[in-house]
């Protein structure tokens, strides 16, 4: 564990000096600024799939489903980040506890 | 000299977003023992990495049991738009030496985000990066702290829902960007294609391939960020 997290560190790291040394327009084209916006939108989507509806390599609706749907309902009523987060873990506690879902 | 007000919201404004992220970091926390790391992990990643986003998802790989080389490629793909930021930094902050690395392991979406905000003047723009870089990285990586010793105490984290606030975290941080139909395709694809391809390949080569696919979905709508980048 520890040789990837020091390797993923260094590699955030050097992403981010890159920036300081390197003359401004060599990384600054509209190309590479388009894919820079993409790339978290598409990798973190990736991963709310797979943290919603995946357990190990299996598709399931389970509690978190519902606890999800609850965050986007509270974003779609503007709620601020931290209020987000409790209401989907509340919903998704409260489903569990209920029985309702695994 | 009527300076000192507009220091002080800065320095306000600095703090509040430093509070929010701590609170995060709480969650961070308690997800990164959760997903099977040591408190001392934990705390290395919010202190070293120190780019939320990137964090997460390293710890979302290995928590689905994707190898290193996976999670390390995620975590570092993700990152990537920090040079961008660094990029727009360096001529505002004009650092050198130590300050210069210092300041790049604390450029990230909300110091850049605050810095961008007072771009019109150098000096408040600097304040409002130093400051908003300062009170994130003490905050965010307190939070982690707590969060990492918290989870230790709790036997069952998805008793308490754990499970389903990493991925409403995560959709909260996309959120401001899904404001365009481009954009929320970028997101139903690459989220579609994820689940879609889990039950037929190892973990953690969906999240890469679906991510590809969103972004070239993207390239070909034309989806682009909303104004200011953060």
């Amino acid at each position: 564990m520890w040789p990837t997290i020091l390797i993923a560190s260094g590699a955030a790291y050097g992403l981010k000096l890159l920036g300081y040394v390197v003359p401004e327009k060599w990384l600054d084209t509209p190309f590479a600024r388009r894919i820079t916006v993409l790339i978290p939108i598409a990798l973190l989507s990736a991963l709310i799939g797979l943290w919603t509806l995946v357990s190990g390599s299996q598709i399931t609706f389970d509690a978190r489903v519902p606890g999800v749907l609850a965050a986007l309902v509270a974003l779609l009523l503007r709620a601020p980040f931290l209020v987000v987060i409790i209401v989907a873990a509340a919903v998704t506690a409260g489903v569990r506890t209920l029985g309702w879902l695994p | 000299m009527k300076g000192t007000d507009p220091r002080r919201a800065i320095i306000g404004d600095a703090l509040a977003i430093g509070i929010g992220t701590g609170a995060y970091g709480i969650s961070f926390g308690a997800l990164a023992v959760a997903s099977g790391l040591s408190v001392w992990q934990t705390q290395a990643l919010s202190l070293l990495m120190f780019t939320g986003a990137s964090q997460f998802a390293l710890i979302a790989v290995i928590a689905s049991g994707g190898s290193a080389l996976v999670a390390i490629s995620t975590a570092t793909l993700i990152g990537t738009r920090n040079t961008f930021y660094s990029v727009a930094m360096a001529p505002i902050l004009r650092v050198r030496g130590l300050r210069r690395l210092l300041a790049a392991q604390w450029t990230i979406d909300e110091s850049t985000g605050m810095a961008v905000g007072h771009e019109d003047r150098r000096d408040a723009a600097r304040l409002a990066f130093w400051s908003t870089a300062i009170a994130i990285y003490v905050l965010w990586n307190l939070g982690t702290l707590l969060g990492a010793v918290g989870a230790g105490f709790i036997e069952d984290p998805n008793m308490f829902g754990l499970d389903a606030a990493a991925p409403a975290a995560f959709l909260a941080l996309i959120w401001p960007r899904l404001t365009s139909w481009p954009m929320r395709w970028v997101a139903i694809v690459s989220l579609g294609t994820a689940v879609v391809l889990a039950p037929f390949l190892s973990a953690g080569l969906p999240v890469l391939l679906a991510g590809a696919a969103g972004i070239a979905v993207g390239l070909v709508l034309g989806a682009r960020a909303p104004e200011v980048e953060r």
